[in-house]
């Protein structure tokens, strides 16, 4: 009797977390998709700016490109499809999806999409469509991905406190750095890291061949996601070596993955030469190591080394994969070893971390994907997850401020210490390095707030005209490196705790 | 407070990524002002006719505009200029003004805190809620663009000291909004029976001083204001342009008002009788076009005057003022100033939609004293908002209103049941258990907990086929016709519901006993 009504205790305490749980993320729903929308009356990457414009005129003209030609021919440079002009160059599933929103720019807008006329289209309704293409993607995959995740994550501890989880999802939906990027340069980095959060809820809830489904179709996307891979593939096949069965297993995953890929390059698939073209357009090695001021490792040592000077771009494609390599390797080997939740999340982030620093051709917006697994930690790591959101948003003023997105940008990183102020700080064992913290961290604070200001207002001097950019690289460098570091350690020190924790359960 | 701050802070972050979006042409009456009182001597101010945005708020606000054309010029002083300033709209005149009410709504801000500052921990953040996150201030000030957040904030003010006790300076801060703007002086009848009655009374020699201070203080912050047109010999131009009787009944949207069902009544009269074969002269002035001239708009009902509308606003306030006169309480005059507002905004004259803020802000803090007030407001804060949507008519806003709205109104559901589960819920009446019993939802049958009673809840769900229809099923159906008949369903539709609170407001005040 007693124990029926416990149950039933349990049962009613369940019930009202979830709807504690629906109710708290539909509203910070809304409130995060008020802010896209906000976000997105604001000028996009090249706004007036011809001959190129920018990222918003690449992804219209994928459109037209896709509406108006046959799928084989979207990878090949023709007549009609000129590649040197904004040419497709990520996976096919970006160009599929590409077509949907061309189907529904040209319902509404046909001048918007239609062949060689609409080059460098820029109008009222045609900013507004385009603007919702990316808001709907979102809504559609990235915010039910966060919903699931928050499930899943947080199925297992049935102690999390409401206002923790409603804090975890505002600050998953409320990344200003995502926001801004998607809804303000105008890209649809939702789509490819909802697909990859969603597989890390997958994962999390042991549905392997769910997540391999999922993150393929994101690799699909977006080929940056491939970051993640190194993390994906030690984990799974560290689980899966520890089953009865292990060949069985990870046969089982390839074949998901290799169907997926099938599935996605169909129509490419017909001969080795189709296929070889869009591998090339997904590779573009010609753009060099790195682009921009970068806050990565070739990017930041050129200033003493002069890495693109001094090698041929072949002998950096080796140096660069054997860094990455290198660099993601304990990571990989922790996870292979000893696979575990948690340890799973900080995989994610130290394999991104080693990829922004030393793949080729990276940008700065590809500090993104570090980002997103520091969010899915955001309640074990308040301090990691708020350094390196300020840093990464640090990191990308310059890009932003030639968007003219400087308004966006400061109301964002407002509201995102305005969230983290309510952390949910649960830890009292880092009251030793309190004061040494807070005197580094508040130092360090004042510097990029006193950069900022010059940047905005000062102008170089001619002999050095990214002097400035230079300045803040060095300074983002230096905090992402320290960052990756303590990751890194923090994976480790997990395998520590659990053989401590196995040692005291044999004890015991 | 540095919670208050917090809710403050984020409602900031909103209100500055709105910046670029839609503005109406108040937003050039506001920078010309700037212009003006920056450009011209203070005898010229309600004189000059460079625009045909002349200046018609009272001298407070005008100098108001002076103050901030200080800090306009150093930033930009094309923004302050009187010719070269017409319809200027660079971004940073834009930034400049938007900012400048971001700040301006410090004063709501403060004028919140004092209201709240007694209160119990949940009422206190309900109330942060409904009003710091007030989605009609959003779309009024920071989209369509006015100052009505710093002007509430003087109006919650002036009711914090009132609640408090503090009579004299309630009256005087009250002095000072009129001085801001006049359409608040809706509410000065109910201002003299209240303190005539609970600051001055008592006695023969001490209310005769008492009368006088207050007089007094009422006095010197007019003559501060009015005092220099006095002396520059403008007071009958400044009245003439504060007053402006020769706009029309209706404002060219109709506000959701009484009126509304008027002209719609007399329409409805002048095609029935036509149609019967009675000779009616459909008069040529359309009230679509907003103004309307010496001859009569209306086919059969009598004509509205300016003082038939005074007339019926007064008699709609008197049970109030009776109320008042008969037991003047503090923990009453929140409500009775918001009862004189609803009275104003349903029967005064060339009514702006806008005109709602002034009593559903307020309202805000009745709505947290019970469950029934909390229904009450649910439904008001609700309607009162979608009312606004014609505001805002372009395709980039849509989605901002629409989200202001659905968000408004979740964060309200949740802060009303989260206050209500908890707490013992007040005595129901009987009407609204029958109907909630009848829904056989489970947690009504409860009696307890924050449920919505049935007819409400049909009429919010004809609100949503309202916007259907104005915005989906119309343009479908009919085109580019009759493009009038979507606004006017949306006034009418939201009309109902202001009457019901209007009623419902009438009653709760009748009904309050006399201690």
């Amino acid at each position: 009797m007693e124990k029926k009504r416990g149950r039933k205790v349990m049962e009613d305490k369940e019930e009202v977390a979830h709807k504690g749980i629906a109710a708290s993320f539909l509203c910070i729903a809304v409130f995060a998709f008020l802010v896209r929308v906000a976000v997105s009356l604001h000028p996009y990457s090249g706004a007036g700016n011809p001959p190129k414009y920018g990222d918003f005129e690449a992804q219209r003209h994928w459109m037209e490109i896709t509406l108006n030609l046959p799928p084989k021919e979207w990878y090949s440079n023709s007549t009609s499809n000129d590649l040197s002009y904004w040419g497709l160059d990520y996976p096919p599933l970006t160009a599929y999806q590409s077509y949907v929103h061309g189907l529904l720019l040209r319902f509404f807008h046909p001048e918007a999409v239609s062949l060689f006329a609409s080059r460098g289209h820029e109008s009222y309704l045609g900013k507004l469509l385009m603007r919702w293409t990316v808001l709907s993607s979102d809504a559609l995959v990235f915010f039910p991905a966060v919903l699931y995740f928050i499930a899943v994550y947080y199925a297992g501890h049935s102690n999390g406190r409401k206002t923790d989880i409603a804090w975890h999802i505002a600050i998953m939906l409320l990344n200003p750095c995502l926001v801004l990027i998607d809804h303000g340069h105008f890209q649809y980095n939702c789509i490819s890291l909802g697909l990859t959060v969603a597989a890390v809820a997958a994962v999390l809830s042991e549905k392997e061949l769910l997540a391999c489904f999922l993150f393929c179709l994101g690799l699909n996307h977006k080929q940056m996601t491939a970051y993640f891979a190194p993390a994906f593939f030690s984990h799974l096949l560290g689980k899966c070596l520890r089953r009865q069965n292990p060949l069985l297993e990870v046969s089982k995953l390839g074949l998901v993955v290799l169907g997926t890929f099938a599935l996605v390059w169909w129509p490419y698939l017909h001969s080795m030469e189709a296929f070889l073209r869009v591998l090339a357009r997904l590779a573009p090695f010609e753009r060099g190591i790195f682009e921009d001021y970068v806050a990565n490792f070739w990017c930041t040592t050129s200033v003493l080394i002069k890495w693109k000077k001094m090698f041929a771009t072949e002998s950096l494609k080796l140096f660069s994969l054997g860094a990455t390599i290198s660099s993601c390797l304990p990571s990989m080997v922790q996870q292979i070893w000893a696979p575990s939740s948690q340890g799973f999340l900080y995989g994610l982030l130290n394999s991104a971390f080693s990829f922004y620093m030393f793949s080729f051709q990276v940008h700065e917006k590809s500090i993104l994907l570090p980002l997103l697994p520091a969010t899915l930690l955001a309640l074990e790591e308040p301090f990691l997850l708020k350094w390196i959101t300020l840093n990464a948003l640090f990191s990308m003023f310059p890009l932003l401020c030639r968007d003219k997105l400087v308004l966006p940008y400061i109301a964002l990183s407002a509201l995102f210490i305005l969230i983290c102020h309510h952390v949910p700080d649960r830890r009292q064992d880092r009251k030793e390095t309190r004061s040494f913290n807070s005197f580094m961290t508040t130092f360090l604070v004042f510097c990029s707030v006193v950069l900022h200001g010059v940047y905005l207002t000062m102008d170089p001097p001619s002999r050095y005209p990214f002097l400035f950019e230079a300045v803040i690289m060095l300074l983002c460098f230096s905090q992402f490196m320290f960052l990756a570091f303590y990751s890194n350690a923090k994976q480790w020190m997990l395998l520590k705790h659990t053989i401590l924790m196995d040692k005291e359960k044999k004890l015991l | 407070m540095s919670e208050l701050l917090w809710f403050f802070g984020v409602a900031a972050c909103v209100k500055l990524l709105l910046i670029p979006s839609y503005h109406s042409t108040d937003f050039e009456v506001h920078r010309h002002w700037l212009a003006l009182t920056h450009s011209l001597p203070l005898s010229k101010w309600y004189s000059d006719e460079t625009s045909p945005w002349t200046l018609d708020y009272p001298p407070f606000f005008a100098y108001f505009e002076r103050v901030l054309s200080i800090f306009a010029n150093l930033i930009d002083t094309q923004i302050v200029h009187l010719q070269e300033g017409l319809n200027y709209s660079s971004d940073t005149v834009v930034l400049f003004q938007r900012i400048t009410v971001i700040l301006s709504d410090l004063c709501l801000l403060y004028g919140v805190y004092r209201l709240t500052k007694d209160l119990d921990s949940r009422r206190r953040i309900s109330i942060w809620v409904l009003i710091i996150w007030s989605p009609m201030l959003v779309i009024v000030d920071h989209m369509h663009f006015q100052y009505n957040g710093f002007l509430l904030g003087l109006l919650l003010m002036s009711l914090s000291y009132l609640e408090e006790g503090r009579d004299l300076m309630g009256g005087f801060v009250f002095a000072v909004l009129l001085c801001f703007k006049h359409l608040f002086a809706v509410a000065a009848p109910v201002y003299f029976v209240y303190l005539l009655r609970h600051y001055c009374w008592g006695g023969f020699v001490r209310g005769f001083r008492r009368l006088s201070v207050l007089g007094a203080v009422v006095v010197a912050v007019f003559a501060a204001a009015y005092a220099p047109f006095v002396y520059h010999g403008q007071i009958q131009q400044v009245l003439h342009r504060m007053f402006p009787f020769g706009r029309g009944l209706c404002h060219a949207y109709w506000a959701p008002n009484f009126w509304t069902f008027y002209i719609i009544l007399d329409k409805g009269l002048a095609f029935f009788l036509k149609k019967l074969g009675f000779a009616i002269q459909i008069p040529a002035a359309s009230f679509t076009g907003g103004l309307v001239g010496d001859s009569s708009p209306f086919a059969i009902l009598p004509q509205i005057t300016p003082l038939t509308t005074f007339t019926m606003v007064l008699l709609a306030l008197s049970p109030c003022l009776i109320k008042a006169w008969r037991d003047p309480r503090p923990g009453m005059i929140t409500r009775w100033v918001a009862y004189a507002y609803t009275c104003g905004f349903l029967f005064g004259w060339h009514v702006h939609e806008k005109a709602s803020l002034h009593f559903v802000i307020p309202l805000a803090t009745v709505a947290v004293q019970n469950l029934d007030n909390a229904r009450h407001y649910f439904l008001l804060s609700i309607v009162s908002c979608y009312s606004l949507f014609p505001l805002l008519f372009e395709a980039q806003e849509y989605p901002i209103k629409v989200l202001l709205l659905l968000l408004h109104s979740i964060i309200m559901w949740l802060a009303f049941s989260a206050q209500f589960t908890k707490e013992e819920t007040a005595p129901i009446k009987k009407k609204v258990d029958q109907l909630e019993k009848r829904s056989s939802n489970a947690t009504a049958k409860r009696g307890e907990g924050f449920v919505i009673g049935g007819v409400e809840k049909s009429y919010l769900v004809g609100l949503l086929a309202v916007e259907i229809w104005g915005q989906l099923l119309h343009p479908l159906l009919f085109g580019d016709k009759l493009s009038f008949v979507p606004l006017m369903l949306i006034s009418i539709y939201s009309g109902l519901g202001i009457m019901y609170s209007w009623i419902w407001q009438l009653r709760w005040i009748i009904r309050s006993p006399n201690i």
